[in-house]
């Protein structure tokens, strides 16, 4: 601990100390500080006045010191996507808007947005530079807004979200499809058979969906169901088709192949368990389940179209 | 603070070094000449280029390229800087080995600006006792023009230092318009300004107490030296003699006089003492501030000169030469330095001249790791980023190979044009379709080729990804 003791050295020439000694010999020598460290300290005292006026700063009552400072730039208006001048006070955050808006990254990103505005999708696919801005913008506008359903890279779930990334499209998988889908939204719908038909015939009719997609091989079962499904008393080739393919225009799912969309059927190893789950969809039809957000107002015009380009690439048709 | 605290810090002397001519004076003004209009004229100077800035020398920090002339180094070949840099390290211990502070003496630009300072205020305020006469006295008229004359045009030069600083770094002729027109962006005013500074108060103030307190170099440099390293020395045997040194008194006035009563060949005028930017008296021996400007040469040639005496009383030599031994060059120091620095000049050179013209990289998009089609094809998706590192277009090609059923879809931009510098980023998909006899190829590799099939003939890239398939059971 210290002790408060004489100064050891003394006469002509000794640097003062603090007069604290540790230890019995350590001792704190009392220098003044250096002048230009001084000076600039008063610098700073000096400065930060001059700060107070020229940038907000002090709370007056309900108010502050608005400072002198202002800085202005551009703004997008989100409900119509017009440009419009902004000015504001001087903050960092004011700053950063202002080099955003004049970095010359910007006035490229102006111009690549306006070509893709004037071109048609068939223009954007056959141009690289335009598609390379479509997927990096693309990206962020999914991420932002699909991702959270459809999975970050549109994988989808398989039973609740279709994916995006295969060939099979409930509503049609070329750009302008993709296009509308995003615009206006889509209601998936069928009917529940579980009223209008008897439960052999329900089970008939998953032996014979089964068969379409060679999960099971075709017998008397099946071939009833296929009467049930080709014909008046079940009717489903109304909406998927006479070859089982499904319509864009009505959302119905292609039973032909081996991607399923509204139940997991892949997910199921035993073949009753697959007949089970897809009778309780004939039966119980899907109502109000399976709805894809509109996004025309919510979304600017440009992103959606440039949405539809991203989602698209991941895996479109012709 | 008590009365009989000693100060901690001596007060700066003031120097007044006193102009001198002589062939190291005029060597040093070449050098400095030469120097300032590469410096100052480097950034006006244009150059052609396809697509990119018409700048000979310009670092486009926000472009992410360097331009040298013809050399145009792309933020991936940044490692030549490290190159460069130990190139020039090795180099000054290579010359500071051999010849001593050389660095110091002509080319640094603490020295450089300094001297053209210094010019300036020879020119403004007149000769060494014209100055100490100035500072001596009161502030009248005379001097606070003559003394805010010298503030003004340095402050003049420091700004121009500055400015040009900053236009390495833009375009030229656009950033001293808009600095001028107050429209430039902050970072250059920043820029400008604090060189500004720097430059003012480094070689207007503080001069040589930047090489004696501030610089590393300097200091390190004395660590190279040895008995055979060229230094700046006074010849004591000649200059003091058996009785030391006297003024060109009475009977001392011939050489053949003084020899006989033993006394050197040095007069003692002070010249050489004067004259140094550092303000030492090299007749005192190697000091560690002396930054081999050779000034001090200069200025006892004059005189020798004057008294058609023979001249080196003061001049480069080593301290073997000195002390009347034999001065190797050839030693393993200077050679192992030469070696290293050939080696290191080869190795870049061989880097800059075998530089890639064009890269490319391929990556697997791993979220889907792949999609089943309706077929029962499996699909995987890549990305392709190309890079075109030529002023040139280039027109690339991209393909795989190693498979025969696997099918590569790139909606028609197998083939792809780039624009000089230009570069893309490509989504590239492949598809493995279901093999109806059952024996499935098993890919679980992709192998892309990236050629350039129009602009240079190079060798392709071969990028070898992996294909994803689902787990069978």
């Amino acid at each position: 601990m210290s002790e408060n003791t004489q100064n050891k050295q003394q006469g002509p020439g000794a640097v003062q100390t603090t007069g604290h000694a540790w230890d019995g010999d350590l001792q704190e020598y009392n220098n003044p500080l250096p002048r230009w460290w001084l000076w600039c300290f008063y610098g700073t005292v000096v400065f930060s006045v001059i700060y107070w006026f020229i940038y907000p700063s002090w709370p007056v009552g309900q108010t502050w010191l608005k400072g002198f400072g202002t800085v202005s730039y551009t703004v997008v208006d989100k409900a119509t996507g017009k440009e419009k001048p902004q000015e504001y006070r001087w903050n960092t955050r004011s700053l950063l808007l202002e080099d955003l808006d004049n970095a010359a990254n910007n006035a490229q990103r102006k111009a690549m947005l306006a070509k893709v505005r004037a071109a048609s999708f068939d223009e954007i696919v056959k141009d690289p530079k335009m598609m390379e801005f479509a997927r990096s913008v693309g990206k962020g506008l999914f991420g932002d807004n699909c991702a959270a359903c459809h999975g970050r890279g549109g994988e989808g779930v398989v039973g609740l979200y279709p994916n995006l990334t295969d060939d099979d499209w409930l509503w049609g998988g070329s750009m302008a499809q993709i296009h509308q889908t995003l615009l206006q939204g889509r209601n998936g719908f069928m009917p529940a058979f579980g009223q209008v038909l008897k439960p052999e015939q329900v089970d008939d009719v998953a032996e014979y969906v089964l068969t379409l997609s060679a999960e099971t091989r075709p017998s008397d079962a099946s071939e009833r169901g296929k009467e049930i499904f080709q014909g008046q008393v079940g009717g489903c080739y109304y909406c998927h088709g006479a070859d089982a393919k499904g319509l864009a225009s009505q959302g119905s799912a292609n039973l032909t192949d081996k991607i399923w969309t509204v139940i997991n059927l892949p997910a199921q190893k035993a073949l009753q368990d697959k007949k089970n789950l897809l009778k309780t969809l004939v039966a119980n039809g899907v109502s109000n389940t399976r709805i894809m957000p509109f996004w025309k107002g919510r979304l600017q015009d440009d992103d959606i179209k440039l949405l539809a380009v991203y989602v698209h690439q991941l895996g479109g048709t012709k | 603070m008590s009365e009989e605290t000693a100060p901690l810090y001596q007060k700066r002397i003031q120097i007044y070094p006193r102009s001198v001519k002589g062939r190291f004076r005029n060597l040093k003004t070449g050098m400095l000449v030469l120097a300032y209009l590469i410096y100052y004229l480097l950034p006006w100077l244009r150059w052609e280029r396809l697509n990119a800035p018409d700048q000979a020398v310009l670092y486009d920090l926000p472009g992410r390229h360097f331009y040298i002339f013809g050399l145009t180094i792309q933020v991936q070949d940044i490692f030549w800087l490290a190159g460069a840099l130990i190139i020039f390290a090795i180099l000054l211990f290579f010359v500071t080995g051999l010849a001593g502070r050389v660095w110091c003496g002509y080319f640094c630009f603490q020295t450089l600006w300094t001297d053209l300072f210094i010019m300036i205020e020879h020119w403004l305020q007149g000769e060494r006792p014209a100055r100490m006469r100035l500072d001596k006295g009161p502030w009248n008229r005379e001097k606070i023009i003559k003394k805010g004359g010298t503030y003004a045009v340095w402050l003049l030069v420091a700004f121009w230092t500055g400015l040009t600083f900053t236009m390495y770094w833009t375009d030229a002729p656009t950033l001293v318009v808009d600095t001028l027109l107050g429209r430039a962006p902050y970072p250059a005013y920043f820029t400008t300004l604090f060189l500004t500074a720097t430059t003012f108060v480094m070689a207007g103030l503080a001069r040589e107490q930047v090489c004696t307190y501030m610089c590393p170099y300097a200091r390190f440099q004395s660590a190279m030296f040895d008995h055979d390293t060229l230094i700046v020395s006074y010849d004591t045997a000649r200059g003091e003699g058996a009785r030391g040194r006297a003024h060109l008194g009475k009977g001392l006035k011939l050489r053949e006089e003084r020899q006989a009563q033993g006394v050197g060949d040095c007069i003692e005028c002070g010249y050489c003492v004067q004259v140094c930017p550092v303000g030492i008296d090299i007749r005192k021996g190697l000091q560690y501030q002396c930054i081999s400007c050779a000034l001090c040469i200069d200025a006892c040639d004059t005189i020798m000169d004057n008294l058609h005496w023979p001249r080196g009383l003061v001049g480069y030599t080593s301290e073997n030469a000195l002390n009347g031994r034999k001065t190797t060059l050839l030693k393993p120091k200077t050679v192992g330095y030469g070696v290293i620095l050939t080696a290191a000049v080869g190795i870049l050179t061989w880097s800059i001249s075998t530089r890639a013209l064009y890269t490319a990289t391929v990556e697997q998009i791993r979220q889907p790791l792949y999609s089943q089609l309706t077929d029962g094809s499996i699909r995987n998706t890549y990305e392709i980023k190309l890079n075109n590192k030529l002023t040139a277009p280039l027109t690339m090609g991209i393909g795989i190979e190693g498979t025969s059923s696997a099918i590569l879809d790139m909606e028609g931009m197998e083939r792809i044009e780039l624009e000089p510098q230009g570069r893309i980023k490509l989504v590239a998909r492949v598809q493995v379709p279901p093999d109806p006899t059952g024996v499935d190829e098993e890919i679980d590799s992709i192998t892309f080729v990236i050629q350039p099939v129009a602009g240079v003939t190079a060798d392709p890239i071969r990028r070898e990804v992996p294909f994803s398939r689902p787990e069978t059971d």
